[in-house]
């Protein structure tokens, strides 16, 4: 019953004023972000974080917590009303949801992806609560091995669950991780990697800097290159008779809403996945249970539940490696890392021992959150349906901008700005032949905890390796990461062997 | 495509190497009874980059990976002349922070993006020029106390100064 007192001490921070204020505009300017085409939740996070040095750290997790909500919701707006995915999370809306603008069903289309992504995010947020703290109670007992197997553990993920091109993931992590350790050496406090002899390397590379970059200026330049055609946007009306109908319609929808909430919710637990493959699996097997199989793809509202229900389950998911082990599960919640160091809190399970108001308010929001998202989505759709007409040519311009002063205002250097956008170029050329971005910025914020760890193992071991394998807890997770590094290179000698002996003339 | 997927491979295995040849500045060998010393971290992990690289070359030759079978144009003329616009008038605009501040350059940006790539009217483009500086003049500077850099332009700022802090 502890569980309940800390989440009822959550809610009055959740409620506080300032807290409620800022999740209620966190919610409105998520959906915003999530709605336009190209933005998502991490490149909102990324460009706002350093507008969040206004508030508390309370209140900025909060706020960006309630960004991350809104995004999620307002992604299927764009896939439903334009066929463009409002965000990667929301590919798999576009599928059905689109189909559904064309009949002059969007407004249903809307009021089931609004109701699905409640009932995701509902699910999760309770199986958030219940499991966070035992999950954090036992990470209490970790050292600097298991952290260190964990960190391993997460970029493994990467690796034998990303299912890109192995070489080139496999090289995003080594860049970010390499470009993290660039400044002070952390043990002999030695400067490192000064290139050039630059003052501004020596306090290191700020993965702000990186993920503004790549999330802000990358993504831009993307989309300004993807967005050239013209779009069509869909007529939706939405009255208080039609909403009320398009509830009742959602009565058959409720397994796949479950199915999809339960799957979304576990799927974002682990690094590598996150929202956008959970809504996609969700998709798919929302399909194949479906006794009519044939009509997805042409409007059935259960293709618009699944991975609607399964985004919003997904983002939560994420958020409880991030709070309880200090591993994100998502770029987005990577990004969320990095700000806790930023505002001075040290991620992992400590967390919940020493910053109890922080993790509860941050939890207690997403309550809030989930419902203000509800409430603001579908009580404003006319307003999301003008936003979509904004032309891009007046919506690129701001972003850039932001993007400039964000880059330089957490460390004030114009020396980072210059990386910033260096970073954003070349990340954009990179994006264009397959590198995965996501791996680099995740290095990034964990590079120097697991650097740390690594070496604060061995010297507690004398220099003996074998310490990370001998600990029950992070031997195990050790046998496991190698597990999934290798995992792909067993396939591709798997297809070699087999290629050989189709080769063979029998 | 293909062009360009292998002249990006060359270029981040040069990165690479020039990483590990910074890395040697601190030492890269095991210190017994201590681990790794400062340079091994970033040694280790550019020589894996270095391999990656090999092994996107490799790929090429064997046109395993997507962009290398790609006969596509990495950018078409058209997208290649709004990337040079859009990064180029953002490279002179951040060069030009240096010389008159973030509150001329930021909105010339602006006016350039919105009236010659966007062909929007100039009430449309004057109203948001004008409206970005101010909003973010009060948000950074006076909300949040962080200065923004202002170059030759600070002296404009004293008698604003006076009056909000």
């Amino acid at each position: 019953m502890e569980i309940f007192a800390h989440l009822a001490d959550g809610f009055l921070i959740a409620f506080e004023p300032l807290n409620l204020g800022l999740v209620v505009f966190g919610c409105a300017v998520g959906l915003f972000i999530g709605a336009m085409p190209g933005l998502g939740s991490v490149n909102g996070v990324a460009i706002l974080l350093p507008m969040t040095f206004l508030v508390p750290p309370t209140s900025a997790i909060i706020f960006l917590g309630a960004i991350y909500y809104g995004a999620m919701y307002g992604g299927a707006i764009s896939s439903i009303m334009l066929g463009i995915p409002g965000a990667s999370t929301a590919v798999a809306t576009t599928f059905d949801g689109r189909p559904m603008a064309m009949q002059g069903r969007a407004d249903e289309a809307l009021i089931a992806a609004a109701v699905a992504s409640f009932v995701g995010g509902s699910i999760s947020i309770v199986l958030f609560t219940l499991f966070a703290p035992p999950l954090a109670e036992v990470a209490l007992a970790f050292g600097p091995p298991e952290e260190f197997a964990l960190m391993v553990l997460a970029f493994a993920t990467f690796i034998g669950l990303g299912g890109d091109d192995i070489p080139k993931t496999f090289f995003s992590i080594c860049i970010g991780l390499v470009m993290s350790a660039v400044g002070l050496d952390i043990v002999s406090g030695e400067p490192r990697l000064i290139f050039g002899d630059l003052p501004g390397f020596f306090h290191g590379i700020n993965f702000l800097v990186l993920a503004i970059g790549i999330y802000g200026i990358g993504e831009m330049l993307w989309t300004v290159e993807i967005s050239k055609g013209e779009v069509m946007v869909s007529q939706a009306t939405v009255t208080l008779a039609r909403v009320v109908a398009g509830l009742k319609n959602l009565k058959g929808t409720i397994k796949t809403m479950l199915m999809g909430s339960f799957l979304g919710y576990f799927v974002g637990i682990l690094p590598a996945a996150g929202a956008t493959p959970g809504s996609l699996m969700a998709y798919g097997i929302a399909k194949t249970i479906s006794k009519d199989p044939d009509s997805f793809g042409k409007g059935n509202v259960d293709g618009v539940v699944a991975p609607e229900s399964a985004n919003n389950a997904a983002s939560t998911g994420s958020m409880l490696p991030m709070l309880t082990l200090g591993i994100p599960g998502s770029p987005t919640t990577a990004i969320l890392l990095g700000g806790m160091v930023i505002w001075g809190l040290e991620p992992g399970p400590l967390l919940f021992v020493n910053h109890a108001d922080f993790v509860w308010g941050l939890i207690a929001s997403l309550y809030a959150a989930n419902l203000f998202a509800l409430l603001i989505n579908i009580g404003f759709i006319p307003v999301f349906i003008w936003v979509l007409r904004l032309p891009f040519t007046i919506l690129a311009p701001l972003i850039f901008g932001l993007c400039v002063i964000g880059g330089y205002a957490p460390t004030r250097s114009m020396h980072d700005l210059w990386l910033m956008l260096i970073f954003g170029v070349v990340g954009y050329l990179m994006r264009k032949l397959d590198y995965p971005m996501a791996p680099a910025v995740l290095a990034i914020v964990l590079g120097p905890l697991a650097e740390r760890s690594m070496r604060q193992t061995l010297i507690g071991s004398h220099g003996d390796i074998t310490e990370f394998f001998v600990r029950p807890i992070s031997g195990t997770i050790m046998v496991v990461a190698l597990i999934l590094i290798f995992l792909p290179l067993v396939n591709v000698l798997r297809n070699m062997v087999r290629h050989r002996i189709s080769k063979t003339p029998l | 495509m293909r062009v360009a997927e292998l002249v990006m491979a060359i270029a981040m295995a040069v990165f690479s190497l020039l990483l590990m040849w910074k890395s040697t500045e601190l030492p890269i060998g095991w210190i017994p009874g201590e681990g790794p010393g400062g340079g091994a971290f970033p040694f280790w992990l550019s020589a894996a980059m270095l391999l990656c690289c090999i092994a996107i070359i490799v790929r090429w030759v064997l046109r395993a990976s997507p962009p290398s079978r790609s006969t596509e144009a990495y950018m078409d003329p058209q997208a290649l002349k709004l990337f040079a616009l859009v990064a180029g008038s953002l490279t002179v605009m951040v060069g030009l922070i240096h010389i008159i501040g973030v509150y001329i350059s930021l909105p010339l940006f602006m006016i350039f993006y919105m009236r010659v790539l966007g062909g929007h009217s100039w009430k449309t483009v004057g109203g948001i020029a004008t409206a970005t500086p101010v909003v973010s003049f009060f948000f950074f500077e006076i909300a949040l106390k962080i200065e923004l850099p202002k170059g030759m332009t600070e002296p404009l700022f004293y008698p604003l100064y006076d009056i909000f802090m």
